[in-house]
């Protein structure tokens, strides 16, 4: 017998300017079924599920949910259609409460008093039912990311949404908070709804997904039965060629660049932290977030002079809480957070990409006045060689994509030829393309002589790249040891605070 | 000091309160109700002044005095619609645009004014409100001069607290308008049209501010002065704060600035032989910044207040 597929896109195009986000896109998905949308960041994933939720209208083709069109363009359509969505940026209002944020819109709107006594009964049952678990009376203010999503999840489910759709819902999420999704996510597919999951993590969409989707460049290239799929493959799809992670060449490590000597902030994140990177040397810190990264990051980045213990730099004292001088005495920063600490939106590309240098003689003119086609050149330039996809020099920064983005960060802190690279979680929510790109340019920064430090929450990424591994926590960072040296399951352990029993085995 | 004890146990000192505290109330619910939708309206001062010349202007003109309060809300949401055009369709600057409608809104009121009495040299008068005693509650000490003796405005001005109140906290219509002021993507992303409710709630807070304005020449004085609002609307933008946009709290800071205003007047009288005047005129002003700077650094304001929303804008 056949079934009337759920949902079902026939031939959608969607074109903003001359670009082409959608491209006579056709997919369906049945009841109970987990479609993963896998793609590259801009290859339209997102574009294509708005046209489904009424954000945007489709130029041509149609969907259809149940076998009938759905009116283009209406988010109450869509809703009343079944469809919820996940948005990648949550939609909730911090001061407002749970409750209030999720029955917004489900009555009408004249009438003369909210039934919060329903409201409340039906939401306790769906709680339970999926183990949602979150306090319908507390302040979004006060939940942490995993339980706001959950609340996402929750509107949805409240408008009765037999569509779900997750727009790469774990890129915020910690490991731990990711397999509560999943599991959740699973209890809904027994219940009968249709999910479609957007991700670009592969190994996400493998664990969870029955089809996967693939765009590329707005056109569906393939889908394919999940059983059947494996990663090479998929990447392969998803980037149009095979991708190959660049892997770490074994180098003589020269002298140290960077010597920390016991360390400690005075607010208590880090905690007599002794570290010495060399030349040609990554040395990796994983840890779970909050256990002092920040507070690492910051000393080193020069925004933190608040500090005791020794910090050396090519066996000179270090600028401390001075970042001029620390970017001048030969320091690179990738930030943790590119959109708050690497970049100003509202500029142009080149006045990011020379921010760093304006003070120097290439980039002025009389000392004081910014050279501004000498600017504009090495702009030209650096968006050739590192492959920054966009307008030019003059368009403004926040157009750029993450992956673009973060490649202009790395044009910045490279272009001065740094002794020292400190790397903070440099390819997090970035593509495959993107990843191998980030990480290749670290590899030839090593192999060219320079001394990185690479903070991470992937032990994967730790382990291919880093020549020496140490683990921080509560503050204390453990003492760096080659990957080769711990699995990581003993790295996962030491990341939980279990001490370092290397010495014993 | 003992002075200003015996002016606390005043029934005088009450009523006068009661009375000033009233176009406050309207104020500052009309620009809670603006603000917690996300626009912030500098338009009050203006239309304030609209108000309490329309107002008295209709029972001028031989209207009633309720038709009146009537007309100075119709004109009190024609300004606000204009404020909302400007900055929540056209997503003009919130600051700019309210003081524009201020100087235009008085501006006009005068001019109207003058072109209807072009020769009026002493301001004209009508039979303003008159008081309604409540029986027998009124002949309570203090309270019931202050709270049982006052015009059928004033009363009205001390239930709106609570609708305003019920509205905004227990209805789904408030709900909208203040998730459109914390984040008005949520609200469109429910099929709510975010353009409309917080044009609504612009014009509906407006024509509060105007009732406002309306009371000073109808229930207050009996005649329009040019210059009479005399910064009472800016007085309701910081109250709002004082507030924390909270309708309850708003009753409480605009009874407590009144308060003060009610004192300092009596203070002058009593104390004035020795301390110039302008100390005590200056009293209230300075007291509401000290609790400002008390209370309103701590406060949760409307995230999207300022903020404008444009539909479909790629984010």
């Amino acid at each position: 017998m056949a079934t009337q597929p759920v949902i079902e896109f026939r031939s959608v195009t969607k074109r903003f300017g001359t670009l082409t986000a959608n491209d006579r896109v056709s997919l369906s998905l049945d009841r109970g079924e987990v479609l993963a949308l896998l793609g590259e960041n801009g290859a339209g994933k997102t574009t294509l599920m708005n046209i489904l939720f009424g954000h945007y209208r489709a130029d041509e083709g149609d969907v259809l949910v149940d076998g009938r069109a759905l009116e283009p363009g209406s988010t109450r359509a869509a809703i009343d259609a079944g469809v919820g969505m996940v948005h990648q940026h949550f939609t909730l209002a911090d001061n407002l409460t749970v409750l209030d944020n999720i029955t917004l819109g489900t009555e009408s709107l004249w009438s003369l008093r909210q039934d919060k006594k329903r409201a409340r009964s039906k939401l306790d049952a769906m709680i339970e039912d999926y183990g949602l678990y979150v306090d319908p009376d507390a302040f979004v203010s006060e939940l942490s990311v995993g339980e706001r999503q959950r609340v996402e999840i929750l509107k949805a489910l409240y408008r009765d949404a037999r569509i779900l759709i997750l727009d790469e819902p774990t890129a915020v999420l910690t490991p731990q908070e990711a397999e509560q999704l999943f599991s959740t996510l699973e209890s809904l597919r027994r219940d009968g709804l249709a999910v479609i999951f957007i991700s670009h993590k592969l190994h996400e969409i493998l664990a969870v997904s029955d089809r996967v989707s693939v765009l590329r460049r707005g056109a569906l290239v393939a889908t394919v039965e999940t059983r059947t799929a494996n990663r090479e493959d998929l990447a392969e799809l998803m980037v149009g060629e095979a991708v190959v992670r660049p892997k770490l060449k074994p180098l003589e490590a020269g002298p140290p660049v960077l010597e920390m000597d016991k360390v400690s902030t005075r607010n208590g994140a880090l905690q007599e932290v002794d570290l010495t990177v060399r030349a040609h040397e990554i040395v990796g810190i994983a840890g779970v977030a909050g256990n002092g990264q920040s507070a690492l990051a910051d000393v080193l980045s020069g925004l933190e002079k608040d500090f005791s213990g020794q910090v050396l730099l090519n066996a000179q004292p270090f600028s401390a809480g001075n970042p001029r001088n620390v970017v001048a005495s030969g320091v690179g920063r990738i930030p943790e957070d590119r959109h708050s600490r690497g970049m100003v939106g509202d500029m142009e590309i080149w006045e990011n990409l020379i921010s760093e240098d304006v003070r120097t003689a290439a980039m002025s003119k009389s000392g004081f006045l910014i050279n501004r086609s000498a600017a504009i050149d090495r702009t030209r330039r650096q968006i050739e060689e590192f492959d920054v996809r966009c307008e030019g020099p003059n368009a403004p920064t926040k157009l750029l994509s993450g992956g673009n983005m973060q490649k202009l960060i790395l044009a910045r802190a490279l272009s001065r030829n740094p002794s020292f690279i400190l790397a903070n979680q440099p390819v997090r929510g970035l593509d495959e393309g993107a990843i191998a790109f980030v990480q290749g340019r670290l590899l030839a920064a090593r192999a060219r002589g320079a001394a990185i430090l690479l903070v991470s929450e992937d032990l994967d990424e730790l382990m291919s790249l880093s020549d020496r591994i140490a683990v921080i926590y509560q503050g204390r960072l453990s003492e760096a040891r080659p990957g080769s040296e711990r699995t990581i399951a003993e790295l996962g352990l030491m990341m939980a605070g279990q001490s370092d029993r290397g010495e014993a085995a | 000091m003992s002075d200003l004890f015996d002016i606390l146990l005043t029934a005088g000192f009450w009523a006068a309160t009661i009375r000033i505290v009233s176009p406050l109330i309207f104020g500052t619910l009309g620009e809670l109700i603006c603000e917690r939708a996300g626009v912030l309206n500098l338009g009050i001062e203006g239309i304030m002044t609209v108000g309490a010349m329309a107002g008295w202007m209709w029972v001028y003109q031989g209207g009633g005095l309720w038709g009146g309060v009537l007309f100075a809300a119709c004109m009190g949401m024609i300004f606000g619609l204009l404020h909302a055009i400007l900055c929540v369709h056209l997503g003009l600057s919130q600051h700019v645009t309210g003081i524009g409608i201020t100087l235009f809104a008085s501006s006009l009121s005068y001019f109207v004014y003058r072109m209807l009495l072009p020769s009026a040299t002493t301001p004209p008068k009508i039979v303003p409100f008159q008081s309604i005693a409540i029986p027998g509650l009124s002949d309570l000490p203090i309270v019931g001069a202050a709270l049982f003796n006052q015009s059928a405005l004033t009363y009205l001005a001390l239930l709106t607290v609570p609708i305003v109140w019920y509205v905004l906290f227990r209805t789904p219509v408030g709900l909208a308008v203040r998730m459109s002021g914390e984040n008005p993507v949520a609200v469109e992303a429910q099929g709510i049209n975010v353009l409309a409710i917080r044009t609504g709630a612009v014009m509906v807070g407006s024509g509060l501010m105007a009732i406002g304005g309306a009371f000073i020449t109808m229930s207050w004085f009996d005649a329009f002065y040019f210059g009479m609002i005399n910064g009472r609307g800016w007085i309701c933008v910081a109250l709002v704060i004082f507030a924390s946009w909270q309708p309850r709290k708003a009753l409480i800071g605009a009874l407590l600035f009144a308060g003060l205003e009610a004192m300092q007047v009596r203070a002058q009288q009593s104390a004035g032989a020795f301390i110039p005047y302008q100390f005590f005129l200056m009293l209230p002003y300075v007291m509401s910044i000290l609790a400002m700077i008390v209370i309103a650094r701590k406060t949760k304001y409307p995230q999207a207040l300022l903020v404008p929303f444009r539909r479909g804008e790629r984010v």
